[in-house]
């Protein structure tokens, strides 16, 4: 039996507990799953400030799992109902406020970890092979995230809400031919209604969070086939000491669970700093409107996203329509998100890191964060924001043109990317990690 | 020999078969699930025409019935409302609905069956939104040469007093006219064009 011959589990400094171990440990692979996975995976010792994102995003993926499941013991899924059992969580279930304040911190807090820990990615090269697939799955976790916080945001029942979801899926009428009956079918009336409301709440709380769990254990076991990336774009592997440790590696446990513990310290000063003193965040996380109930017949006088969709709405409202049809917006808005995925195969870079890019990576990158963050306030403002050109532009908003060539320059980071990275002048990667 | 490539052709084939009805048996199955997403029949009943009384409109007033949730403005509109229509032929970027967004009979110069009453369903065509109304006397907000009409709040869109949009916004069709019919003539049933249905 394959059971017995493992040996019995020692070192506890307790009898009974090596007894109990030894006992789970033939029965169960805890012994294999906890080196394989912690005291024995080897990551790179040159992490830096930037690799604290991955780990932080999982422990907001456990704050939102947790205070989900206690805001659905007093929320109410029912047109009818749903606005006012969110106001009653946050007066009259006792830490009721606090649960909210937290899940609604938490949706903001994960797209910032998000976005922090693929910038990382970008900066690193950590999509290059042999790393393309664990880039996937993280692409796929993106958008998971973004349809669970879209069918997130309708709950609430508020203004916003409500709107904010008509927008969005009306962005669907626009499909050639099948439109409107698509975006019936996915209201299940001629409205948001009721029958949305449900189905976004079966989909929020239970069918994406499922995807969700299931993404990331995929995209941890594909990290830990391949091995962690690091700041110098350069394999550990390639280097082992006579027991095949990468002699640039360190174990995960205890070096770098220390190291993630100090940033979740930090995360959480943060983090609670906000869920006590600034929930709202200027109307950023949670905007005003969202405070009136929903109105059918009664649109905001204006209607922006909450931020982390922000950079993608100012595609959509920036490409003008075509042939009396908006679908070229919604394509826009869409590729742009998509192309992500292409990002191992754009990039002919000879080296991984921006330490050894040359000048065409580095600019570009520049380029493309620069215009994504004017995007993304772009997105959050009227499109009157900044004025009009005069006549000799035909009056046009200033802020349009600003959203247009914004737009073309996050394209050609993605088109033009084949190109530049390959003629890019790039330094020798050294040999061995720096530290 | 060829008696094990045999049997592997016909384990394929079965493999094959199984994949195959499989396939067909999980698709099948997907369809209530499917069609549970669409209206349900108390949804279809919820869409169901509605009524509007339109005796008490004074000119130039507008009035907003709801149908299907959705807002329905009906305008009485004044002889200059109308002239003001007339004159923005080249100002809206679909001056003769050649869009279908009206049905057959609304398909004038006015968008409508009577040229004084306008019926129309204040969604904006972009995006859903449902657009304010900005009077001729709006001329500080919406410049000196607006004669009247609608703005969408959430993206900019203008429209004139038949719905129809100006060039250049980010809308692309004109405004929805509903199926209607006047049931008298001061009463108007909206979303039927077929009399007492």
């Amino acid at each position: 039996m394959a059971a017995a011959e493992k040996p019995p589990v020692t070192g506890t400094g307790s009898i009974a507990l090596d007894g109990l171990l030894t006992w789970v440990d033939q029965r169960f692979p805890l012994i294999s799953t906890w080196k394989a996975h912690l005291a024995e995976y080897y990551a790179p010792k040159n992490f830096n400030f930037w690799y604290y994102f991955g780990s932080l995003a999982m422990l907001v993926l456990v704050i939102q799992i947790v205070t989900g499941i206690f805001l659905t013991m007093n929320y109410k899924p029912d047109a009818n109902l749903a606005f006012a059992s969110v106001e009653y969580i946050m007066r009259e279930v006792p830490g009721g406020w606090i649960i909210r304040y937290m899940h609604s911190t938490g949706a903001s807090a994960f797209f910032i970890c998000i976005y922090l820990h693929m910038f990382r990615a970008m900066l690193y090269g950590s999509y290059r092979s042999p790393r393309e697939l664990m880039w996937i799955f993280g692409v796929v976790i993106y958008l998971c995230l973004m349809a669970e916080a879209f069918f997130g945001y309708l709950l609430p029942w508020g203004q916003m809400s409500y709107w904010g979801a008509q927008v969005i899926i009306n962005l669907f009428s626009a499909v050639p031919f099948i439109g409107p009956d698509l975006s019936l079918w996915i209201r299940g009336d001629y409205v948001i209604s009721d029958a949305t409301l449900n189905r976004f709440f079966a989909l929020h709380v239970i069918a994406i969070p499922l995807l969700l769990l299931g993404l990331v254990m995929a995209h941890l076991l594909a990290l830990h086939e391949v091995g962690s990336n690091n700041p110098d774009g350069i394999e550990i592997k390639k280097h082992k000491d006579a027991n095949g440790v990468p002699l640039d590696g360190i174990a995960f446990h205890p070096y770098y669970t220390v190291k993630d513990i100090l940033g979740v310290v930090v995360f959480m000063i943060v983090f609670v700093m906000i869920v006590f003193f600034a929930p709202e965040m200027g109307g950023y996380f949670l905007e005003y409107n969202n405070f009136v109930p929903a109105d059918p017949l009664q649109t905001p006088a204006h209607i922006a996203p909450v931020w982390y969709f922000t950079p993608y709405y100012s595609i959509l409202r920036a490409v003008p329509p075509l042939f009396n049809s908006q679908f070229p917006g919604v394509v826009a808005m869409g590729v742009s998100v998509m192309v992500l995925f292409l990002l191992p195969w754009l990039d002919r870079g000879a080296v991984k890191s921006i330490r050894y890019r040359g000048m065409h990576y580095k600019t570009a990158l520049t380029a493309f964060v620069i215009v994504f963050l004017i995007l993304g306030y772009l997105g959050t403002e009227p499109i009157t924001v900044w004025g009009q050109f005069g006549p000799w532009l035909d009056n046009a908003d200033r802020a349009t043109v600003a959203a247009r060539v914004c737009t073309l320059i996050y394209f050609l980071f993605f088109l033009l990317m084949p190109w530049y990275t390959k003629v890019d002048k790039t330094r020798p990667e050294p040999e061995r990690v720096t530290p | 020999m060829s008696d094990d490539k045999q049997l592997n052709k016909t384990r394929r084939n079965l493999v094959i078969a199984t994949c195959v009805a499989g396939g067909a048996a999980s698709a099948a199955a997907a369809v209530p699930f499917a069609a549970s997403w669409l209206p349900s029949e108390r949804a279809k009943a919820g869409g169901a025409p509605v009524e509007a009384d339109i005796s008490k409109l004074e000119p130039g007033q507008i009035m907003t019935v709801e149908w299907r949730s959705k807002p329905v403005w009906i305008i009485r509109r004044t002889k200059e409302m109308l002239d003001s229509i007339s004159s923005l032929e080249s100002k809206v970027s679909d001056p003769g609905s050649d869009v279908p967004m009206q049905p057959e009979y609304a398909k004038n110069e006015f968008r409508s069956i009577k040229p004084e009453v306008l019926v129309l369903v204040g969604i904006c065509s972009h995006l859903g939104c449902s657009p304010q109304s900005k009077p001729a006397d709006a001329k500080t907000e919406m410049g000196a040469d607006w004669v009247g009409g609608f703005l969408c709040p959430c993206h900019g869109s203008k429209f004139d007093l038949a719905g129809r949009v100006y060039k250049g916004a980010p809308a692309p069709v004109n405004l929805e006219v509903p199926k209607y019919t006047y049931l008298s003539d001061t009463r108007i049933l909206i979303g039927d064009d077929k009399k007492g249905a």
